[in-house]
């Protein structure tokens, strides 16, 4: 017997130097194994070469069952391996569980003590749409996104175009001509692909708004025209969800969270009626400070944050303005107008 | 009477929030502030100002 084991020690070695793959090799040495256990039942009892290679079919069996079953081990071993593979953690997974790598990622969250673990999670479970994929869109998208915000909507009916781009960080020059909702989603799945961010390219009217804020928790207002502001608080107020409202006007921004449900006022008691065109004009007509959207539209993804984990005081019931050209930052508080159209039969706050 | 309006201050004639807006020549549609608390509309020619009060007058902006 141990001769034959001899060859096979020699036969596998043979095949090892000569780079001969191991399944071969195995093919082999199962031929000899055949082989010899032919002998020892075909030769008679005391025949020289049935001697020579063991004398009995018995110890051959017996080692062949130790090699079935340690190649049932093996196989054993490997299938748990597989399956703790498979349990494992998966990006995006719909749970709201994170992988190793979200953990990473977000790590410099998880450590802040009014965020941790369970604001990460409010974070990643949080649906949030913005209007407007321009100046305060930009930002406030971009820093959505990064911060781990599951589901992200935008919608905007413009396309990118050659003058937004000294301000609107989000799109590229290759982007001029697209929709600006598609590449702000090129742009933040690039950067975060752990969130989703569904894009609606057309104007927020009154047909389509109230069934749009109705997939999402609140609303960030980010348009360029008095007629969508006016409109996304008539909607907000009545779901009952915060607006994080921002506007801009050439060195100077402002910031509310706009809330009645909760507490103070809501768009509408604060500025009851749009002004003239003339005393209000638009950004393309007055101009606007390049990186004074990216103030406002970081201050915007700030309230956001808190809003939805519940962190530190959000702008509720009070008007933050900075003014760029002097560096300065004004704070006024809010309150709600009793005879307010819209929120004015609104008891809570 | 002294007061601070935007944060730049100035010597006035005006008694209530609703004067000062017409003697600083500021009108149409704007929310006030006096000393950072929120004064609706209505409710201006009603508020009396105080010496050394701090007025804001903020404009809304629909930029974005
Ligand atoms: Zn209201």
């Amino acid at each position: 017997m141990g001769l034959v084991l001899a060859v096979a020690a020699a036969l596998w070695g043979a095949g090892w130097a000569l780079g001969v793959p191991p399944k071969s090799r195995l093919t082999v040495l199962a031929g000899l194994f055949l082989l010899v256990l032919a002998l020892q039942l075909v030769l008679p009892a005391g025949h020289p070469l049935r001697t020579a290679t063991g004398g009995s079919p018995a110890p051959w069996l017996l080692l062949a069952g130790f090699a079935v079953l340690a190649l049932l081990y093996g196989r054993w071993v490997a299938g748990l391996r597989a399956r703790a593979d498979a349990s494992g953690p998966k990006p995006d997974a719909p749970t709201g569980s994170f992988s190793e790598v979200e953990l990473d990622r977000y790590a410099r969250h998880i450590v802040l003590r009014e965020l941790g673990g369970p604001g990460q999670k409010r974070l990643k479970q949080a649906r949030v749409l913005v209007i407007g994929a321009g100046g305060l869109g930009a930002p406030a998208l971009q820093y959505l996104a990064a911060a781990g915000v599951g589901t992200i909507g935008v919608i905007d009916d413009d396309v990118v175009e050659n003058a937004n781009l000294q301000r609107q960080v989000i799109h590229d020059d290759a982007d001029i001509g697209m929709p600006k909702v598609f590449s702000a989603q090129r742009a933040m799945e690039a950067q975060n692909p752990h969130v989703a961010v569904r894009p609606y390219h057309r104007r927020l009217t009154p047909e389509i708004a109230a069934d749009l804020f109705a997939d999402y928790d609140f609303v960030l207002d980010g348009s360029d025209n008095f007629a969508t502001r006016y409109l996304a608080n008539r909607v907000a107020v009545a779901q009952g969800k915060p607006l994080i409202s921002g506007a801009l006007t050439q060195w100077e921004g402002q910031v509310s969270v706009f809330d009645p449900a909760h507490s103070g006022p809501c768009y509408q008691c604060i500025f009851p009626e749009a002004p003239d065109e003339a005393l209000a004009p638009a950004c393309s007509v007055a101009g606007v400070a390049g990186p004074l959207p990216g103030v406002v539209g970081a201050m915007m993804a700030m309230e956001a944050v808190k809003v939805i984990t519940g962190a530190g005081t959000a702008l509720r019931g009070a008007l933050l303005i900075y003014d760029g050209l002097y560096g300065e930052t004004r704070r006024i508080g809010l309150k709600r107008r009793a005879d307010c159209p819209v929120c004015g039969n609104n008891d809570k706050g | 009477m002294k007061i601070v309006l935007n944060g730049e201050p100035q010597e006035v004639e005006a008694r209530s929030l609703a004067a000062l807006l017409e003697e600083a020549g500021i009108s149409g549609r704007v929310a006030t502030a006096v000393n950072e608390a929120f004064v609706p509309s209505a409710l201006r020619s009603r508020h009396m100002l105080a010496e050394g009060d701090r007025i804001e007058v903020v404009a809304p902006m629909q930029g974005g």
